[in-house]
């Protein structure tokens, strides 16, 4: 069962690799521009931060080679290690760690930053396949739910305190990989009418909440079938947990955020309503995505061209070579420019299910959903918070945002998975 | 079911997103990008305004440089303050207060700290400038006059307002532009075109290069030079002998329409509205309500033209055959109107129209009056008539001169009587007035002068204007060049100017000849009233004289209005005859009369109305 390097490029899902390298190189083409300045034109300049993200970009390369030539099996048989690593490597930050705008999110290695919230997510995704994939596990016990839900929160505790509550949400994200081996749905049905009763709750008011919950609730016991039971205790049961819940966003909102959390939310949900103030949050509070939101309306259908963003070079948008980095696709290429991004993330993640979904193997497949839950996330919640549909949370997009630790680790993430594919017949034989 | 499920939630963001996008994009997108992108800063290159030049190329309005002192409160190192203070002239609690300002305005962006440097300040402190970090010199550019008259139809430049920044997109916030006068008027042929330069700008508003390599950048047009029609020694005389007096004069050339002089009194120092002490000055002139000095009289004065009105009724009753010059009406010292008798100072007899005009004879023009209208059989007939007439010579219209402002006058009509008296029940006794030129008729002294053109042409005006060349080139606008003519025929006029050349011979300016030079003029007596605390109550009689000269050749048409300046012979016909000398001699024979009208004031006069205590009027005080 010797795998040569050959066979792995024969069986390596090139279309996933062509989409990986166009992200990068279209990631690296805009960090190129967004940091760009006159004086400093060349390309191959290692002191400038476009030239440091070809570094990584390089050392990305060479962890491919790496992981492509290492046995498939090395990655579950050592799971459960890597786990237990990353959750030392995140203990230690707390003595340790580096503080870099705030959070002490790194390890200095002198020539390089190491966040150790990224290996974590690798690290996670990998221990999740392997828990849920062992032969004793039965998620439908709830013991074993339990633990499949610790393993993804223990590392998401750690890294919220650092602060960075972006990467420790990611995490969450997992949970769609437990879905996908039998999480009954009720579990995402109670988290959906979490997060809508406190939109609904932060919108309007405890008060017409419950009322038009009461009012639906009615309707539907008059509208349904003489001989259908309704169990009254346990609706009723409910529906006063739905209101002690929504009476208690309000007491979270008001006494646990604070201001800039408040107000994040207050300008996401436009609550609000005097125009001239909801400006002025929106220039204000709102400033990085008022000016990211900005920066792509100005590029209108094809944008201004490479080099040619004004915003970009004026430095408008905060962030922009990190978490903002679409913003300049958005004003330099135009609508042509964001809307390839966005299809060439959604055919990435699209192809990654239909690989997952082919594997003959229970760690390979819940793995795969693990990398498609990290990417999608990171995605999602990016893009979002850059074209404004999203609140502001700062995690960066995958391939695209500088710093190395995490194109080196979505790189990791992306091609340990492709590489478990490419041995998937080697599986069977 | 689960294996579909996020495939569905990874499509529908990716729709969502793409919709989120397209409406950013492209339904959000907005065309003018350039003018709304806060890194793209469009900086100004202002060419320099067109300078003024008069009638003989005698310069009037040029410009200057004004050195502002700037302060970039961030750049500003720990500077000797005592000495800085010293050398900008300005007192150590000034300077702290405007470097605060300027902090407060931005730190990184340049403020004025001392506006508007004499030359003597800018050269002392150019030198020493390189010790005091953060602070440099910014010159610019604000009128300069080389004549103290001409204020009023020069006019001014001041900063544009919001309602310009509305209506013009020409402008910026800041600029300057053409406030009144030449000024206003020829504001697009001086200003020239400004030029912009496209800068990207970073966050913090500083500059890192020009916008796309400056191709949309566009070079100042040079604003051109204009020459006027003004006589600047004549402009110069005129507000000199105007001191003390309330009035204007209008000098006109009749073979063209140029305005030669355009003299409001009292006026004041165009210099005064430029530099440091501008808005001071500006309200000192703005609020001072007796002498209204920014008032233009020459053109905005609205008022009973008096005697020199004789001659136009004199004119349309040739025209209309109501009299010949030959024939003769009796003065009784007056003449009666029903009953009452209105007065003449003539000293009676039996005139005709010679001698009629050079006593300015009341009743004559009375008589001559009533023959126009006898010879039609309604009074609103002969009122049409007449009007047509009338305002055949400009009176009771703008004119159409270039000069931003300017009233109508009045010619009174028929329908305004009817709308008086009720309609028809007026004849012309009722208006008899208006044929001494007292009365509803009301005139300019713009419009007098132009009506003493018209005479002096025989019968044809050209339009006042100011404007004589555009960057050297003579102008060539039909409303000024061709000829307006009368419905006067030519004829007539020969006997109407007669008359008033003999005003200058033997009649009520006899004694104001220049020897040398025929003048045909006609003196004004205006008797006015006004109104104290809702009472009204007559002032001294208003000084009217119009004249042109030489009689065969008129080079000049002049017509002089001064305020409560009793007879018409007095001060404006002194004024008028001191103007024609200056003009066309350009020098002064009769040096006595000049040093008396350049002393002579009027502020008595105009004391009086304001003293709260009764006053006579028309005293004989010289």
């Amino acid at each position: 069962m010797s795998v040569s390097g050959k066979s792995v490029l024969k069986r390596l899902d090139w279309f996933s690799v062509l989409i990986y390298i166009s992200l990068v190189f279209i990631g690296w083409i805009n960090i190129y521009s967004s940091t760009f300045t006159d004086d400093n034109p060349s390309i191959f300049n290692f002191s400038s931060l476009h030239g440091k993200q070809l570094f990584f970009i390089g050392t990305s390369a060479v962890s491919i080679i790496i992981i492509l030539a290492l046995e498939a099996n090395f990655y579950e048989r050592f799971s459960s290690l890597f786990y237990i690593v990353s959750v030392v490597l995140l203990l230690g930050l707390f003595v340790f760690g580096k503080t870099i705008a705030g959070a002490t999110s790194w390890y200095d290695l002198g020539f390089f930053n190491l966040q150790p919230s990224e290996f974590a997510k690798v690290a996670t995704a990998l221990a999740l396949a392997k828990y849920l994939s062992d032969i004793q596990t039965d998620i439908k016990r709830q013991k074993d739910q339990m633990i499949a839900i610790l393993i993804i929160l223990i590392p998401a505790f750690l890294i919220i305190p650092q602060p960075d509550p972006g990467s420790a949400l990611v995490f969450f994200a997992l949970i769609f990989v437990i879905f996908r081996e039998g999480l009954p749905l009720y579990y995402l049905g109670i988290g959906f009418m979490v997060i809508l009763i406190f939109i609904l709750t932060l919108m309007f008011g405890t008060i017409w909440v419950s009322i038009i919950l009461g009012l639906l609730l009615a309707l539907f016991l008059l509208l349904k079938k003489p001989s259908f039971k309704v169990p009254i205790i346990p609706v009723a049961l409910i529906y006063v947990a739905i209101v002690l819940f929504s009476l208690s966003v309000n007491f979270v909102f008001n006494s646990v955020f604070e201001q800039r959390h408040r107000d994040r939310f207050s300008l996401w949900l436009r609550l609000e309503k005097d125009p001239k103030k909801l400006e002025e949050i929106r220039r204000d509070i709102g400033y990085n995505t008022y000016q990211s939101e900005k920066a792509i309306e100005s590029g209108g259908k094809y944008g201004k061209g490479f080099l040619e963003g004004t915003r970009t070079k004026g430095d408008f948008v905060p962030e922009q070579h990190t978490d903002y980095i679409f913003s300049t696709v958005g004003e330099e290429w135009g609508f042509v420019g964001t809307a390839t991004v966005v299809i060439l993330f959604t055919t990435l993640l699209l192809r990654l299910v239909y690989l997952s979904e082919r594997q003959k193997n229970d760690f390979s497949r819940m793995y795969g959903y693990g990398v498609i839950s990290i990417l999608f996330v990171h995605y999602f919640i990016n893009i979002g918070m850059v074209i404004g549909v999203l609140p502001t949370i700062g995690i960066p997009l995958p391939f695209f945002s500088y710093g190395g630790s995490g194109l080196l680790f979505f790189t990791a993430l992306l091609f340990i998975f492709l590489k478990l594919d490419a041995n998937r017949l080697n599986e069977l034989t | 079911m689960r294996k579909i499920l996020l495939s569905s939630i990874i499509l529908l963001v990716g729709i969502t997103f793409i919709g989120r996008l397209s409406y950013l994009q492209i339904f959000s997108f907005s065309p003018n990008q350039i003018l709304e992108d806060p890194a793209i800063k469009a900086v100004y290159d202002y060419p320099e305004r067109g300078y003024i030049y008069d009638r003989n190329g005698k310069l009037l309005v040029a410009n200057q440089p004004a050195y502002d002192v700037m302060v970039i409160p961030r750049e500003v190192k720990p500077l000797d303050t005592l000495e800085f203070c010293n050398l900008l002239g300005i007192d150590k609690e000034r300077f702290i207060s405007q470097l605060n300002k300027a902090r407060v305005y931005s730190p990184r962006l340049p403020s004025v700290l001392v506006p508007q440097l004499s030359k003597e300040d800018y050269g002392r402190l150019q030198e020493k400038m390189r010790r005091f970090e953060g602070f440099y010199i910014q010159k610019r550019s604000l009128r300069y006059y080389d004549t103290n008259s001409g204020a009023n139809v020069l006019g001014y430049i001041s900063e544009v307002n919001e309602w310009d920044l509305e209506r013009n997109p020409s402008y910026a916030a800041g600029e300057l532009k053409g406030t009144t006068g030449i000024e206003k008027e020829y504001e697009t042929i001086l200003r020239g075109r400004k030029g912009v330069k496209h800068i990207q700008k970073d966050r913090f508003n500083r500059d890192i290069g020009p916008y796309k390599n400056g191709t949309l950048d566009t070079l100042p047009e040079q604003g051109k030079q204009i020459t006027v029609t003004i006589d600047k020694i004549l402009q110069e005389y005129g507000e000199k002998l105007m001191t003390g007096k309330h009035g204007g004069i209008v000098a006109l050339e009749p073979a063209s329409g140029e305005i030669l002089a355009l003299i409001s009194g009292p006026t004041y120092d165009p210099a005064l509205l430029v530099g440091r002490e501008r808005s001071r000055n500006y309200s000192k002139l703005h609020y001072d309500t007796i002498s209204k000095p920014t008032f233009d009289r020459s053109i905005l004065a609205s008022q009973s033209p008096g005697s020199p009105f004789k001659t136009i009724n004199a004119l349309v009753a040739l025209q209309e055959g109501a009299i010949t010059p030959e024939t003769t009406i009796h003065c009784y010292n007056g003449f009666y109107v029903g009953k009452r008798k209105r007065g003449c100072h003539c000293g009676g007899g039996t005139r005709n129209l010679n001698s009629g005009i050079y006593l300015s004879c009341n009743a004559y023009f009375a008589g001559a009056f009533r023959k126009i209208y006898d010879q039609f059989p309604t009074s609103a007939e002969g009122m049409d008539v007449w009007e047509k007439h009338v305002k055949s010579f400009g009176l009771g219209t703008f004119l159409g001169y270039d000069l931003p402002t300017g009233r109508p006058g009045r010619i009174p009509n028929k329908e305004y009587y009817n709308r008086i008296y009720g309609d028809n029940r007026w004849s012309s006794s009722t208006i008899i007035s208006n044929s001494i030129g007292q009365g509803e008729v009301e005139v300019t002294p713009i419009q007098l002068a132009n009506m003493t053109a018209a005479i002096a042409n025989r019968g044809h005006y050209f339009t006042p204007h100011v404007l004589k060349k555009i960057g050297g080139d003579p102008i060539s606008i039909p409303e000024f060049t061709e000829a307006k003519h009368t419905t006067i025929d030519k004829r007539h006029f020969e006997p109407v100017v007669q008359g008033m050349a003999e005003v200058y011979k033997k009649g009520t300016a006899a004694r104001l000849q220049i020897e040398g030079i025929e003048i045909a003029g006609k003196t004004g007596t205006v008797e006015n009233f006004t109104r104290i605390n809702g009472v009204r109550t007559q002032l001294t009689d208003n000084s009217v004289f119009v004249a042109f000269a030489p009689v065969d050749n008129p080079k000049i048409a002049i017509a002089v209005y001064i305020e409560n300046g009793y007879f018409g012979s007095r001060y404006a016909g002194h004024i008028a005859s001191l103007m024609i000398e200056k003009y066309l001699k350009g020098e002064i024979t009769r040096v006595d009369l000049e040093k008396r009208m350049l002393e002579k004031t009027l502020e008595e006069e105009y004391a009086k109305p304001y003293s709260g205590q009764p006053f006579k009027i028309n005293e004989r005080v010289w």
